[in-house]
């Protein structure tokens, strides 16, 4: 059972990919989301094994490879952190491969995506339940080809294809992090096991590595490279660009992939290298300060966007901040938690906002939607409760983990711990206000939509509308259940698993239970206040924010709005110093001068022109006359007896070669032309 | 001894630059592969009177014979090959130019 979580997906993989075509669209739907419910089935008992009962399991397997000492064999491990994950992936994946039957219904290519979906899921518990970094490298690199492909999957739009190209090469960055800390992993600790390494992790505590003429500690240097992984993948600040271009695929892919999963393995890859980041405290405070501003930069953008699932994207960026942050608190369990809960409605928002998108036409701007209340009651029941869960709103999903995570950051004493609080505490206002707005411009406003899209309108089908409801119980209950379970005080539900030194986490987590009550409810209160004032103002001053008039006030107004909504220019500055160099140096250096210049001249290029130069010479000297024949042959026999009177019969090579060259320069020197 | 040696190899060069200068006539060519031919018999002739070996001497009626049957060979092609192309300029012979 345990192995049959792995091959399950690929097995629907192989199938639906390799027989789409003879077993047709229904028959491959059918066995992707059969299997992938045996898969969700195959996963809760394991969480009930290894979560629950707390058996951890490890299976090594056969040899993957070896080279000098290093020997890596294909071994999985199921821990707690594991199930979890894997809970979370065959969930979401069980319900978007379902929502998707419906979703793609007469897509031709529906079994490439079928087939696309569960490689997707395939990596992704190949990553998860590695017990090595070299395992959990292939599922990384997995999961970011499958996340291309999908994004991919409409290949004839221009705008699907920049977007996914974007997404692999921001994400290079990452990975490029990721090889890094395996390489410098290799040269500490000479393994890439979890095990090994995570147990003699006390012993290179202090080891530092000289690079040139610095001394570095090891276990930050791997840190920093684990952590520059997490920045590409979990799209925080600095490399978040590719996510919401991301949104260009089919919209169950952005639930399952870019929502609920892939952007987690940022995380997972932190959690699963706490035991190592927990030596670094330098980094801790990075990976908490980049957190919290990836936190509150992308709440401030998703405010202005327009796009409905830009804005859940930011609003998926954001929240993978309050998770990277809390990491960087050693708060682990938490994070942990956060992601779970996260994955449960942020897939729910974004498959709500599918089955939205799928009423009116394809329509994604929220501004041509509105009034959708009347025609969506079920998608847009689905959308409050993850928007509800979203905004942390008490006793939903949310509430649970992202209120822990701000408390928690105000209990530290230190600097990164209030910094984070106030940063995270404004990120969670403007998640208020997006929210809010989305529901606003979508379902409770007038509607600025065509009359043939108004009614044309309808709520989802049973199909889709089973995955929302689901999800939506999810999105209400999950954080109630589980979170004495997860954070807890006192749980021994992760033991071994999250790596604590000093037990931190759990110090704080305690410390959390005795702060002052109206830091503990200024979260929820400022929520609260900032929907309340968000609603109030698309209700009554929605007409001021089209007035064009010229005054000081809609000027500033007007570049307030651009900055945002042109997300604070990062993709221009990116393109314009980084992304325009690059391609320049590309074509005129790398392309014209080095690929299509010197090496095609001294490479394929240049020997063809030499042969053919030489060959023409060659070719010239064939004149046919036979008087020219006879000529080069006496003048050769001269030269040659002329050499040979020499007797050096130690020189009698280098007396041929003169006399070749002799010869070869007759064969530049002839030119027979002027017989013609 | 020397200016019969000188001779020969003055027959000889003759026939050489017969071949290759030549440029009108075919024949011309034959007739200097017969000078040539000469040349090496006189060469023949010489040397074996001066070592005083009869070899050289035969040997010359050998490429006599040789010659006679060669330049029948080469006049029987000559006048195929007027017959097939109407002439026998070697200008015009070039048919191996690459």
């Amino acid at each position: 059972m345990y192995l049959s979580v792995l091959t399950l997906p690929l097995i629907s993989c192989i199938i639906v990919g390799f027989l789409g075509r003879f077993i047709g669209t229904k028959g491959s739907t059918f066995i992707a989301v059969f299997l992938s419910g045996t898969l969700f089935l195959f996963s809760s008992f394991l969480f009930y094994e290894v979560g629950i009962c707390g058996d951890t399991v490890v299976i090594d397997c056969f040899n993957w490879f070896s080279i000098g000492s290093l020997y890596v064999n294909w071994g999985f491990l199921f821990d707690t952190v594991t199930a979890v994950m894997l809970i979370v992936i065959t969930s979401i994946s069980f319900l978007v491969h379902l929502y998707s039957s419906s979703y793609m219904d007469g897509d031709p290519h529906l079994t490439r995506f079928m087939c696309y979906l569960s490689l997707f899921t395939f990596f992704m518990i190949c990553m998860v339940i590695s017990s090595n970094y070299a395992q959990l490298f292939l599922g990384w690199e997995g999961v970011g080809l499958s996340s291309y492909l999908l994004i991919n999957f409409w290949f004839t739009r221009v705008q699907a294809n920049k977007a996914a190209i974007k997404a692999i090469i921001v994400n290079r960055f990452g990975d490029f992090g990721v090889m890094f800390s395996l390489v410098s992993i290799l040269y500490v600790f000479n393994t890439l096991n979890f095990n090994s390494i995570f147990l003699v992790l006390e012993f290179v505590a202090e080891y530092y590595i000289t690079i040139y003429i610095w001394q570095v500690h090891a276990l930050t240097l791997i840190s920093f490279f684990l952590f520059l992984g997490c920045v590409g993948k979990s799209a925080q600040l600095g490399l978040h660009t590719w996510l919401p271009d991301a949104m260009e695929g089919p919209t169950p892919v952005s639930a399952l992939i870019h929502a609920a999963t892939m952007v987690t393995a940022g995380v997972f890859l932190l959690i699963r290298s706490s035991h190592i980041l927990e030596y670094s405290s330098t980094l801790l405070i990075l990976i908490t300060i980049v957190g919290a501003l990836t936190a509150f930069f992308a709440g401030t953008i998703g405010i202005f966007q327009n796009d409905l699932k830009r804005v859940i994207a930011y609003s998926t960026c954001s929240q993978l901040g309050y998770m990277v942050f809390s990491c960087g608190l050693s708060n682990y369990s938490v994070a942990m938690f956060h992601l779970m809960n996260h994955a449960f409605f942020k897939a729910l928002l974004f498959l709500s906002a599918g089955a939205v998108i799928h009423a009116v036409a394809d329509e994604q701007d929220m501004r041509r939607m509105g009034g959708l209340i009347k025609l969506l009651p079920l998608s847009f029941s689905a959308f409050l409760i993850g928007s509800l869960a979203l905004m942390g709103f008490p006793y939903t999903t949310g509430f649970y983990s992202k209120d822990v995570i701000l408390e928690l950051g105000y209990s530290n004493y230190y600097f990164e711990g209030l910094f984070a609080y106030w940063l995270g505490l404004f990120g969670a206002g403007c998640t208020a206000f997006y929210s809010m707005r989305l529901l606003y411009l979508t379902f409770i406003g007038e509607t600025n939509s065509y009359k043939r899209v108004i009614e044309g309108v309808h709520d989802a089908p049973i199909r889709m509308a089973l995955p929302l409801i689901i999800l939506s119980m999810g999105s209400i209950f999950v954080g109630y259940v589980f979170k004495d379970l997860f954070i807890g005080l006192g749980t021994d539900f992760w033991g071994n698993n999250i790596g604590y030194v000093n037990n931190l986490g759990d110090v704080l987590l305690l410390e959390a239970e005795f702060l002052p009550a109206y830091i503990k409810l200024l979260p929820v209160l400022f929520s609260f206040f900032v929907s309340l004032v968000c609603f109030y103002l698309y209700s009554e001053y929605h007409h001021i924010f089209y007035l064009g008039t010229d005054s000081q006030f809609a000027k500033a107004g007007r570049f307030i709005y651009s900055f945002f909504n042109k997300k604070w220019f990062f993709d221009a500055v990116y393109n314009f110093y980084i992304v325009r160099v690059i391609l320049t140096f590309g074509y005129n250096t790398t392309f014209k001068l080095l690929d299509r210049g010197i090496i095609e001249l001294i490479g394929p290029t240049g020997l063809v022109r030499t042969f053919d130069n030489l060959s023409m010479r060659v070719r010239n000297l064939q004149t046919g006359y036979i008087f020219n024949y006879i000529f080069f042959m006496i003048v050769s026999v001269i030269v040659y007896l002329y050499f040979l009177n020499f007797d050096f019969y130690i020189f009698n090579s280098i007396a041929f070669v003169i006399y070749a060259m002799t010869i070869l320069q007759y064969f530049y020197a002839f030119d027979t032309r002027k017989f013609k | 001894m020397v200016r019969f040696i000188l001779f020969g190899v003055a027959l000889f060069l003759i026939g050489i630059l017969g071949l290759f200068l030549t440029r009108k006539n075919i024949i011309i060519i034959l007739m200097s592969v017969e000078l040539m031919l000469l040349a090496i018999n006189i060469n023949f002739i010489v040397f074996s009177v001066y070592l005083d070996d009869l070899l050289g001497q035969i040997f010359s009626l050998f490429v006599l014979t040789v010659a006679a049957a060669e330049s029948a060979i080469g006049l029987a092609i000559l006048v195929v090959y007027y017959r097939v192309k109407g002439s026998i300029a070697t200008l015009f012979i070039n048919q191996l130019k690459g």
